[in-house]
């Protein structure tokens, strides 16, 4: 069982999880900075599926490398892609090198990338991609076909809860938890009101403590990523006295960390809420401060890198 | 007569609710609105990247087809068995019945069939499971 699942199912504790940033160049040796920063803090962290409808190195390639590295893992897959036979090779290929957290997203369309003229694939959409992991889950095949031990997984998913339609996002939850998924990685929401609804919406449908919400934050240094999220990435909304906030600032960069815990603290408040999710743009010390002033403390343990999951026959 | 039946299904259902012959039809349960026309072919429900002003973050000029089919769902006076299908999780496309007449498969039976392993993963047996 993973840490975030024993920590969701059998205690009342959050569970913080972490972006893990795409592998390009150096992945590896990338892959070891980035974990020594998140080591000790994160119940999980994110390997990406080419964010941003961009190629990188797999999610397979990059969970398999956050699990040796000693952190956990938790495996996105998106369904721009890959097919659904694909879709069951990725999953089974990573659950060999011990990865077991498994998070389903429809994905950013092809047109958000740098390749806008390549075929997408769209098999599956999310809410199938759910149903799809835990099959397998179950111990088969899409097909029937037995797989036999099955693999051990903890599921989840995304939801928006600062896009249109807002009232119906609350019941693509109710179809993912059907689905399989036990928890909810949400998308960076800017806008308080919104997440407020749309938790207090999975509490009124009996929701909260059925499936776990973890809403994300994002760690930026100013305000161009915050323009760059409003007006680039599909889904996200920054309302214009969000950004004038950090712009007229004396320090923006501190302006923009005390929004980013103001957010947090926020988040962390609704019902239903069982961790939080965190993308650093900033790759400073705020990473750190952020989490002390939330109240946790890192664990590091003694043994700096286990690598007992790898390439062991 | 397979293909006059599909030919007939096309001229009616492609110019009033942008059939794309998938074969296998949700119409009824998607207030009238067809899923196949979302450009990631979505069964169902939005992405999570349906613009500020409820338009599609692949085609920013059209309205977000699931908004449309969740409007219409609940404006247009459709028969309620039909509503109460809208949030049901449908399954993938059975990419062999493109290009076939759904009515023909409905019929039949055909565009029930389901994958043994999806059929399997009921959502009773899943939603029994452990609380968060």
């Amino acid at each position: 069982m993973s840490t975030m699942e024993h920590k969701l199912t059998n205690t009342n504790e959050m569970v913080f999880t972490a972006e893990f940033h795409s592998l390009d160049g150096n992945g590896l040796e990338k892959a070891k900075k980035y974990a020594d920063r998140m080591r000790g803090w994160f119940d999980g962290v994110n390997a990406t599926d080419n964010t941003a409808a961009h190629a990188h190195a797999s999610n397979v390639a990059t969970a398999i490398a956050i699990k040796q590295l000693g952190l956990e893992p938790i495996m996105q897959i998106v369904c721009r892609d890959k097919n659904r036979l694909a879709q069951q090779a990725d999953i089974m290929g990573a659950s060999m090198f011990g990865v077991e957290n498994f998070v389903a997203l429809t994905g950013d369309d092809v047109t958000a990338g740098d390749e806008p003229e390549a075929r997408r694939v769209f098999d599956l959409d999310g809410p199938q991609l759910v149903r799809l992991m835990n099959t397998i889950k179950r111990g088969e095949y899409m097909s029937g076909r037995k797989i036999d031990p099955a693999p051990q997984m903890f599921i989840g998913a995304v939801e928006n809860p600062g896009a249109p339609p807002f009232e119906y996002r609350v019941e693509r939850v109710a179809k993912k938890y059907a689905a399989g998924a036990k928890f909810l990685q949400l998308q960076i929401c800017y806008h308080q009101d919104r997440l407020e609804r749309f938790c207090a919406g999975v509490k009124d449908a009996g929701l909260a403590g059925k499936i776990a919400i973890i809403p994300s934050v994002v760690l930026v240094k100013g305000p161009r990523p915050l323009n760059f999220m409003h007006n680039s990435v599909p889904g996200i909304d920054v309302p214009a006295e969000q950004i004038a906030r950090v712009e007229s600032a004396s320090d923006p960069a501190e302006a923009a960390y005390l929004q980013t815990l103001e957010f947090a603290q926020h988040a962390l408040l609704q019902p239903g809420v069982r961790g939080l999710h965190i993308t650093d743009f900033r790759n400073d010390e705020t990473l750190e401060r952020l989490m002390t002033d939330l109240g946790r403390v890192r664990q590091i343990s003694t043994t700096e890198v286990k690598d007992d999951h790898a390439y062991s026959a | 007569m397979t293909t006059f039946i599909a030919t007939i299904e096309h001229v009616v259902k492609g110019p009033v609710w942008g059939c794309q012959d998938c074969g296998q039809c949700v119409l009824h349960s998607t207030g009238m609105t067809c899923p196949m026309n979302c450009p990631k072919t979505l069964r169902n429900g939005p992405c999570g990247g349906v613009r500020e002003n409820g338009h599609c973050e692949v085609k920013p000029e059209m309205k977000c087809v699931w908004l449309k089919a969740y409007d219409r769902t609940q404006d247009w006076p459709l028969p309620s068995t039909w509503k109460a299908e809208y949030n049901h999780l449908r399954p993938p496309v059975d990419n062999r019945l493109k290009g076939t007449s759904s009515w023909k498969n409905f019929f039949t039976k055909r565009d029930r069939w389901t994958p043994p392993g999806w059929k399997n993963s009921t959502d009773e047996s899943i939603a029994s499971g452990v609380e968060i």
